[in-house]
């Protein structure tokens, strides 16, 4: 049975996209499939901007001067110290996060304290006393997105599936400054701008971007047989191989196996970083460096690579990107992120074939999401994580929160920005989320806002005008008797329908 | 503006969250072991502990050789503690010394489960799940464990039968997941919302939304109790502080006469693919502080308590290219508390020779995870064979609870 138009508006904005601004329902009650569809032709994806926001080049070799002058702010006080050259494992590497706390949702503090804007008389601060840079840099990041390009579409499909290709191709900014500065640069350089282009060109994008090669240990990947190993001391790290092919691409069961993991590993030995400051290059870039590059001819998944220095590693992950365990990877998750948890194999079906027909378009892909009618039904079964759950709170009061609010928010609701547990990125199934610790720092967060958003909306007129047919006499009924306007406002960003889609 | 009446939900949240202790969150097991009061505790390391750094065999021809510059000795600057001649311990984990040389400690060593692939998102599910393959997600073995315990003396019956575990963490661990009800708890870091809150959601959710009606139940259950505690953050669990915040927290709602008898805990971090040497002495300081928080906190119940710790496989035998190591198969678990019968390291030892390694590159596992919590699960708790055979750990008629484990 088909849905009503009222339905499918509702379902638009709160399934397929980012969340009902004031207003929004309204507006796309007359044609919501054709607006859905609109965003998809349109290859409508917002573009962060920011003073801070800047190539990740840059951000790298700012965060190399940042450590020169912390290092040399500690070294000051000791007698005529030279400040010691840096050596080039550490300038960009991990020394600096030592002493931060891993990401989780319990470094509120410490991720949030940092807040203070930059002073604009950047000397007078000592380095080590000034906020942590990288943190500086996210909480940036995180203005131009929950302050920026989260209200500016209608739907916001687009950028929904910017937060999907993020999360399926998770960074970490747990794991060093390295990847805590260019988190967000990563996003707007290799997901961003091949959201709604092919796959292809995203799987290459995101493997030889900095970030994912600093996250996955790729830059230290040394091959065995290649120049860089003449002392035999150096070799191989598989970690990047590893989970190109069980995350990014085939699926864990997508019938490799260690052999071709061990050849891929080979095959990408010298997608680094340049960042030798004695020779001019592009610092800070993805370079392919020859001299650690294990040489000779590899096979992987039964074809033979032979020897073409990155192009060897190019054609691999171009045929990775067409395998046919491929799409129904990909096809599976976006099913299981935008329909259900356990995705009726229909829908999949369908959708891997939009895949394999063309070459993984993925405009073509979702185009046969959105158009399968199973991806409409009614019932909202799947629970909002916490990060489409803020955006959704944020569009819906048209609150425009400090970035630092926002980055402690999701920490403590377990979904700190940009820095999940692992390469598999944040969970995307309701069992992942539906605990009852979650749930209360979701009372809490939905009581602050509540309080945010301040005594002149009147809880009834919300909840009817953001949630439209979706609201629940129950539920209307719940907000209608609250003691106070806050409170009618947390009941409702704390409903069913509000927390699921 | 409408006029609210009490409903008996609503009635109920209030009266329980005015009494913290009033009722009690679970019954005493039926069984123990020597009539005891038993405490059971697991601890997950999410990302694959390298068995052959926290309890290097020292005293094996071919360790050396596989570590190179990593291989650890029990003399020089960061020696490793002694355990028994043949093993000895990471020098992070003084306590776990102590207490192995009390007799309250063992290792179990070259030991994973049922799963050898290199996955450790299937590896977690395997080891989390009790299933001997991935796929399974819905439930996990400490759960359907506690499924399965006789019921005991109700200390306040229909309410306390509610509750028998406890899961700490934002979200809960596959491992405690399942049927049985469990409490979840963690360092709480935002102000507390409106008081009035939680009842009104009460009434709604139990109208609309059966799943978020019982979370948010347990979350007033421990958010209570979790406030009593007075913990403040300061890490997660990848944390060493945040370990030992964690563990001390569960310790104290497991140690009350009325509180749950058995917790889940996951510490992550432990995926040591480059420079392990610094990760691991930062990790296994928090898991050895997160020990010792447990028998500080537990006090007179620690000589009832047996605390599991466990990973979902083990690392190369050999170091890779970037001071690290790579996915593997076997590797240690840890027993600790004051019901086991510790101070040894339990072992077959398969050695460390090319041919002796499982694929020529990892230790090999001689040892099932399975039949040592069977074996504590027996011995402990009073499980019963055919429960944990067919329920806890489907598949597993070939092995054997160990025996002897628990004083």
């Amino acid at each position: 049975m088909a849905n009503s138009k009222e339905i499918d508006a509702a379902l638009t904005l709160w399934r397929f996209g980012l969340g009902a601004r004031e207003g929004d329902l309204q507006a796309i009650k007359d044609d919501p499939r054709d607006l859905l569809r609109q965003e998809v032709v349109e290859c409508y994806t917002p573009t962060p901007v920011g003073a801070a926001l800047r190539s990740s080049a840059d951000l790298l070799m700012s965060l190399i001067e940042y450590n020169k002058e912390v290092q040399a702010e500690r070294d000051r006080p000791a007698p005529a110290p030279m400040p010691a050259p840096q050596p080039v494992a550490t300038a960009v590497g991990n020394a600096q996060d030592a002493n931060r706390p891993a990401g989780g949702m319990m470094d509120a503090g410490a991720t949030a304290a940092p807040a203070q804007p930059q002073q604009p008389d950047k000397k007078a601060a000592p380095a080590s006393k000034r906020p942590y840079l990288p943190q500086q840099i996210l909480i940036a990041e995180a203005d131009a997105r929950f302050n920026g390009t989260i209200h500016q579409p209608l739907i916001g499909f687009g950028e929904r599936l910017a937060m999907f290709w993020a999360n399926h191709f998770a960074i970490a900014t747990g794991k060093g400054g390295d990847v805590h500065i260019m988190a967000g640069a990563f996003e707007r350089e290799a997901i961003r701008p091949h959201v709604f282009g092919r796959f292809e060109d995203m799987l290459l994008a995101v493997e030889s971007h900095p970030a994912m090669l600093y996250f996955l240990d790729n830059h230290q990947s040394i091959g065995p047989n290649s120049q860089a190993n003449k002392n035999g001391k150096r070799g191989l790290n598989e970690n990047l191989a590893r989970e190109i092919m069980e995350l990014h691409t085939l699926g864990v069961d997508g019938g490799y196996d260690q052999a071709d993991v061990t050849s891929l590993a080979r095959i990408i030995t010298g997608w680094s970083v340049y960042r030798d400051e004695k020779r001019p290059g592009p610092m800070g870039s993805f370079v392919f460096n020859a001299y650690a590059h294990e040489p000779g001819d590899h096979s992987v998944m039964g074809m033979t690579y032979a020897e073409d220095g990155e192009e060897q590693g190019r054609s691999v992950l171009r045929d990775l990107a067409r395998h046919p365990a491929t799409a129904k990877h990909i096809a599976f998750k976006l099913v299981r992120h935008f329909v259900a948890d356990q995705p009726p194999a229909g829908i999949v079906r369908k959708v891997a074939a939009a895949y394999t027909k063309t070459h993984g378009d993925l405009s073509a892909v979702y185009k046969a999401l959105i158009d399968s009618e199973e991806a409409w039904a009614p019932e909202l079964s799947k629970m909002r994580p916490p990060l489409d759950y803020v955006v959704a709170l944020i569009r819906a009061t048209g609150l425009r929160p400090k970035p630092e609010q926002i980055i402690s928010t999701l920490n403590a609701l377990g979904q700190p920005l940009w820095n999940p547990s692992g390469p598999n990125g944040f969970s995307d199934v309701t069992d992942g989320w539906a605990s009852s610790e979650g749930l209360a720092t979701r009372i809490d967060a939905a009581a602050i806002f509540a309080h945010q958003t301040g005594g002149a909306t009147d809880p009834r007129e919300f909840v009817r005008d953001r949630l439209g047919p979706l609201l629940s006499p129950e539920t209307l009924q719940a907000v209608a008797r609250a003691e106070t306007k806050a409170q009618g406002l947390s009941i409702a960003f704390l409903s069913p329908e509000f927390q699921r889609r | 503006m409408l006029c609210e009446h009490l409903s008996p939900t609503r009635r109920a949240v209030l009266g329980a969250s005015g009494a913290l202790f009033a009722w009690a969150f679970m019954p005493r097991f039926a069984h123990a072991a020597g009539g005891r009061d038993p405490r059971f505790v697991t601890i997950i390391l999410r990302g694959a502990l390298d068995g052959l750094t926290a309890v290097p065999p020292i005293g094996d021809p071919d360790y050396e050789a596989l570590r190179q510059q990593s291989a650890m000795r029990i003399e020089g600057t960061n020696a490793a503690l002694p355990l028994d001649g043949f093993f000895a311990l990471h020098p992070s984990m003084r306590n776990f010394q102590r207490l192995f040389r009390a007799g309250q400690a063992a290792v179990v060593h070259a030991s994973a489960t049922s799963y050898r692939e290199r996955s450790h998102f299937d590896g977690q599910d395997v080891l989390e799940s009790g299933f001997p393959a991935p796929g399974h997600v819905e439930t996990g073995w400490l759960n359907r464990l506690l499924e399965g315990l006789p019921a005991g003396e109700r200390v306040a019956p229909g309410l306390a039968e509610r509750v028998r575990g406890l899961s700490v963490g934002t979200t809960a661990a596959l491992v405690i997941r399942g049927k049985a009800p469990v409490l979840g708890w963690a360092p709480s870091i935002l102000k507390p919302a409106d008081g009035d809150l939680a009842p009104r959601l009460a009434d709604l959710y139990g109208q609309k939304d059966p799943v978020l009606a019982r979370l948010l139940q347990e979350g007033i259950d421990t958010g209570k109790i979790a406030s009593g505690i007075d913990i403040k953050a300061r890490g997660g669990p990848g944390d060493p502080n945040g370990m030992e915040q964690m563990a001390r927290g569960a310790a104290r709602l497991i140690a009350h006469p009325e509180g749950p008898r058995v917790a889940a805990l996951a510490f992550e971090g432990w995926d040591t693919h480059a420079q392990e040497t610094d990760r691991l002495a930062k990790l296994l300081t928090g898991l050895d502080n997160a020990l010792a928080a447990f028998e500080q906190e537990l006090g007179p119940v620690w000589k009832d308590t047996a605390i599991l710790v466990a990973t979902e496989f083990g690392r190369t035998a050999r170091i890779n290219g970037t001071e690290g190591t790579d996915h593997g198969t076997g590797t240690t678990a840890f027993l600790a508390g004051g019901a086991i019968r510790g101070g040894r390291v339990i072992t077959d030892w398969p050695g460390l020779k090319e041919a002796q390694l499982h694929d020529a590159r990892d230790l090999a596992a001689t040892t099932d995870l399975r039949a040592i919590i069977k074996g504590v699960a027996t011995d402990l708790l009073g499980a019963n064979a055919g429960h944990l055979r067919d329920v806890v750990f489907p598949g597993s008629e070939n092995v054997q609870a160990a025996k002897g484990l628990i004083v």
